[in-house]
């Protein structure tokens, strides 16, 4: 009997990671700009998606969201209510989002007929973070209420992400949120982090934030040839 | 906690590269051996945990998980040198504190190699089949 030893090499995730290299290109293909927005539970996804939804409808743009959730469908039936398609994923206790679930909830959706498509990731700052969905911009919210420390409680989600979302700063003064630290620590972990900070029941911020979406989808809509979000290739790629 | 999930898909991954190597089942896996990055995002006590229960019945069984954990390696464009971080709390170049988003190394999560018996090599043991 002989003692062997065999070369693997292979990525774990390989499936999923493939799996999302073909969504991205198909929605490079079509135009189609998507965002994931991840975060733990209660910093308001839901209620600052049903705002940029309805708010990106009356800018013309053709929007739908994917929404994920351990169980039940309230935030697809809130989100609804914004006039845009929505799909709710459940997950039945599955921590996360992964690209096959996406490629599954897509199949009846023309990707031609969108300009943008949210997908609202299972509230969960851990797991989220390994699984690429074949999105252009990874978004972290980040509320107030939980304070200024949670990058360097979380550094793999906030490092993996693009964009951030300080949310609620209607209520920074009664939570005592330091603002200035929370954009320290947001940097610390991932340097070139583009910030915006915003409040869904106030409106403030909403416009910058607006704004960037609709530059960015201008954007990838006259470039559709090539990767319009290179450094989301280069983040999730090489591994 | 993904990392049960994560072990299921070693024992798929490992069971299929065996099979398409080997060509055949007749193998005791010893060991398997991963790499497992800093910012990979699992834990390493929870793979371990685990690695038993979802090996168990599969030709993983009684096998060992060998896990050696990649630090987190960052370029720096100001030294224009590679260097290698304490924690994950802070990308900032540690030879002249740049921060630096320029990720070299971190993110694995890596099957790298199995080792195994291999059972189609063991020397007859019924004297029958030798005299055969």
């Amino acid at each position: 009997m002989e003692t062997r030893v065999l070369e693997i090499r292979k990525n774990i995730l390989n499936k999923n990671d493939e799996l999302a290299r073909a969504l991205r290109g198909r929605f490079q293909a079509a135009g189609t700009l998507v965002l994931n927005l991840v975060s733990s539970p209660g910093t308001g996804k839901t209620e600052l998606l049903q705002l940029t939804l309805r708010e990106l409808l009356g800018r013309g743009l053709r929007v739908a969201a994917l929404v994920g959730d351990l169980e039940t469908d309230n935030d697809a039936r809130r989100l609804a209510a914004s006039g845009a398609p929505v799909r709710q994923i459940t997950t039945h206790g599955c921590c996360h989002l992964d690209a096959a679930m996406i490629e599954r909830n897509l199949t009846d959706w023309s990707l031609k007929e969108l300009d943008v498509l949210f997908i609202e990731n299972v509230g969960n700052l851990v797991c989220p973070a390994n699984y690429d969905l074949g999105e252009a911009v990874r978004v972290v919210l980040l509320s107030v209420t939980e304070g200024e420390d949670k990058p360097l409680k979380y550094p793999g989600i906030f490092n993996s992400s693009d964009v951030a979302l300080v949310t609620k700063i209607d209520l920074a003064g009664p939570c005592e949120f330091d603002r200035s630290k929370a954009i320290t620590n947001l940097h610390e972990v991932r340097p070139d982090m583009r910030i915006f900070e915003l409040s869904s029941r106030t409106g403030a911020g909403i416009a910058d934030w607006l704004d960037y979406i609709t530059d960015l989808q201008r954007h990838a809509a006259h470039t559709r040839d090539s990767s319009p979000f290179p450094f989301r290739d280069d983040d999730m790629g090489a591994n | 906690m993904h990392e049960l999930s994560i072990v299921y898909s070693i024992v798929q991954t490992v069971t299929a590269a065996l099979e398409s190597d080997i060509g055949c089942q007749t193998q005791r896996v010893r060991s398997i051996r991963l790499q497992v990055g800093a910012l990979a995002g699992v834990t390493i006590d929870a793979l371990l945990f685990s690695y038993d229960l979802a090996t168990e019945g599969t030709a993983l069984a009684g096998s060992r998980l060998e896990i050696e954990k990649l630090p987190v390696e960052v370029y720096c464009p100001a030294c224009d040198a590679i260097g290698t971080l304490d924690g994950i709390q802070s990308f900032r170049c540690p030879t002249c504190g740049t921060l630096t988003g320029d990720i070299r190394q971190g993110r694995e999560l890596e099957i790298v190699s199995v080792e195994f018996d291999d059972l189609a090599t063991a020397p007859p043991t019924a004297p029958a089949l030798a005299s055969h």
